[in-house]
C-alpha cells in the first residue's frame, strides 16, 4: 500500500539552514547536508529545501548545496525558491534534485508549468500554493504570502494540475506558524477535486494534527519545519503513532 | 568492475551515479556503443516521457544495441518500461525485451503514484537480503502488468510487476538509488551478479 509521507522542510539562506535547528548530537546544525542525512536516518520520507537567498551569490551556493545533498543523501528531495525558468530547473536537476517547487513564477506566467512538465516530466514539478482564507474564500498569495492575487485556491490548483503539475504543496497562511493544526477542510477539498498528490503544510504542532490531516484532510503527505527541527515531534515516534491509528506509513 | 550508465539524454542520472559512488563504484556515463558493449554491468536509466525517450534511443542507434547486450543490464523506472513490448504513453513501441505491455493507472487513484510502497513476491538474486514487503520509492503514472517475467509485485489500484527479469536483463519500476539503505542493497546485489561477458 502506498504510504503517507512525512516531509521536513529546511529553509536555506546562502547555503546554510536558517530559523535554527536544535538536534541533539549534531555538530553543525546549520549545515543542510548534515541535517538532511540525519533526517534520512531518522525516517523522513522526503525532504524539501527552500532557498530564501536574495542574492545571486546565495543562489550559486544553493546549487553547490544541492550537489552535496544528492551526493550524500539516499532519499528524494525537492528544491524550491526563486525558480522561474527552464534553465533554473535544468541546473537543479542536473545537480541531483529530484523535484522542483515553483510558486510565484507560475502565477506570473502559468505556461511555465506546461513547459517544465513537457521538458522534465510532471513527476518533478511541484506547484506550491500559499493561500489565505478571507471572508470565507481561499485567496492565493504571491511572494511568500505578502501580496494577494485575484486567484481562488481551488481554481488555481485545478489549473496547474491541467497544465502538468505532478503534485501540489498547499500552505495555509491562516494556519502557518500557529501550531494549531493543518487546514484540513481546504485540504480535503483539494484532495477530492484533484487527481494528483496533495502535500499539507502550515500548522503542525502535535502528533494529532498529523493524524487529522491524513484522516480528515485526506492529505498524501505532510510537511513541517519547527516541530521537527526542535525535536518537539521525533519522526520515528510520529510514524509509530500514525501506524497505531491505521495510517499507512513506512517504518 | 566497469559500470556504465547509458546516457541518452533522458532524465536525472546524477542520483544514480552518486548512489554507486556511495558504494565505492565509479559509474561512467556514456552513449558510446563500444564503451557500453565493453562494460561489465550496465544501468539503463530514464525519467520523463516514453515516446521522446525512445526517439532519443533510436537517434543514437542504442535501440538496436541494448537488446543484444550479454552482460547484466538494469533498467530503472522509465528505463524498465522501455524494455517492455509497448507503452500506452505516447503509444510507444518498446525494446521488446520483456514480453509485457505498459499501461496507465486509471483515475480511480491519484496519478502519478508518488512515494513509498512495498515490494513482494520477490524472485531474483537482485533481492538477496531484502525482506518481503520492503519499502521502495516510486514515482510513476504507467506500470507493467503482472506477467511471467515479474520478480516483484506492488499494489496500487491493481497488483502490477514492479520488477522484471529475463536472462541478463533486469528492470525495476522503483528508484533503488532513492530508496534508502534497502535500495542501496539492491544496487549492491546488481553489482555482485555474475557477468557473462
Amino acid at each position: 500500500m502506498l504510504t503517507k509521507r512525512i516531509i521536513p522542510c529546511l529553509d536555506i539562506k546562502n547555503g546554510r539552514t536558517v530559523k535554527g535547528v536544535n538536534f541533539v548530537n549534531l555538530i553543525d546544525a546549520g549545515d543542510p547536508v548534515v541535517l538532511a542525512k540525519q533526517y534520512a536516518e531518522l525516517g523522513a520520507d522526503e525532504l524539501v529545501f527552500l532557498d530564501i537567498s536574495a542574492t545571486l551569490e546565495g543562489r550559486k551556493t544553493m546549487l553547490e548545496m544541492v550537489l552535496k545533498v544528492a551526493e550524500q543523501v539516499n532519499i528524494p528531495f525537492t528544491v524550491g525558491g526563486g525558480i522561474s525558468s527552464i534553465a533554473d530547473v535544468d541546473l537543479l536537476l542536473k545537480s541531483g534534485a529530484d523535484k522542483v517547487s515553483i510558486n510565484s513564477s507560475a502565477i506570473k506566467r502559468p505556461e511555465l508549468v506546461n513547459e517544465l512538465a513537457d521538458k522534465f516530466g510532471n513527476q518533478c514539478v511541484v506547484v506550491a500554493i500559499d493561500a489565505k482564507q478571507i471572508d470565507g474564500e481561499w485567496i492565493v498569495h504571491l511572494a511568500g504570502g505578502t501580496i494577494a492575487t485575484k486567484l481562488n485556491l481551488f481554481d488555481w490548483a485545478k489549473e496547474v494540475e491541467k497544465r502538468g503539475a505532478g503534485e501540489i504543496l498547499f500552505t495555509s497562511m491562516n494556519n502557518d506558524g500557529t501550531k494549531a493544526g493543518f487546514a484540513n477542510e481546504a485540504l480535503a477539498k483539494l484532495s477530492t477535486e484533484l487527481n494528483i498528490p496533495i502535500i499539507a503544510s502550515g500548522g503542525a504542532g502535535t502528533v494529532q494534527h498529523f493524524i487529522d490531516t491524513f484522516k480528515i484532510g485526506k492529505s498524501d503527505a505532510a510537511l513541517a519545519a519547527s516541530v521537527f527541527h526542535f525535536g518537539e515531534i521525533p519522526i520515528l515516534e510520529l510514524k509509530q503513532e500514525l501506524k497505531e491509528n491505521n495510517i499507512p506509513v513506512r517504518l | 568492475m566497469k559500470l556504465v550508465i547509458i546516457d541518452y539524454g533522458a532524465g536525472n542520472i546524477k542520483s544514480i551515479q552518486f548512489a554507486f559512488k556511495r558504494l565505492g563504484i565509479n559509474a561512467v556515463l556514456s552513449n558510446n556503443i563500444d564503451e557500453i558493449k565493453a562494460a561489465d554491468k550496465i544501468i539503463f536509466p530514464g525519467v520523463g516521457e516514453a515516446s521522446s525517450a525512445m526517439k532519443m534511443l533510436q537517434e543514437s542507434g542504442l535501440d538496436k544495441i541494448i537488446p543484444t547486450l550479454k552482460q547484466p543490464v538494469l533498467g530503472i523506472c522509465l528505463g524498465m518500461q522501455l524494455m517492455c513490448n509497448s507503452s500506452e504513453e505516447g503509444t510507444t513501441k518498446g525494446l521488446g525485451i520483456f514480453n509485457v505491455n505498459v499501461k496507465r493507472f486509471s483515475n480511480a487513484v491519484k496519478v502519478p503514484q508518488m512515494g513509498w510502497n512495498t515490494i513482494s513476491n520477490l524472485k531474483s538474486d537482485l533481492f538477496t537480503g531484502i525482506k518481503e514487503k520492503e519499502f521502495m520509492y516510486l514515482v510513476h503514472s504507467f506500470y507493467a502488468e503482472n506477467c511471467k517475467e515479474s520478480i516483484a509485485k506492488t499494489a496500487y489500484e491493481i497488483e502490477y510487476a514492479s520488477a522484471l527479469q529475463k536472462d541478463n536483463f533486469y528492470g525495476v519500476q522503483f528508484h533503488p538509488e532513492k530508496s534508502g539503505i534497502e535500495g542501496e542493497k539492491i544496487l549492491k546485489n546488481f553489482l555482485e551478479l555474475k557477468t557473462n561477458n
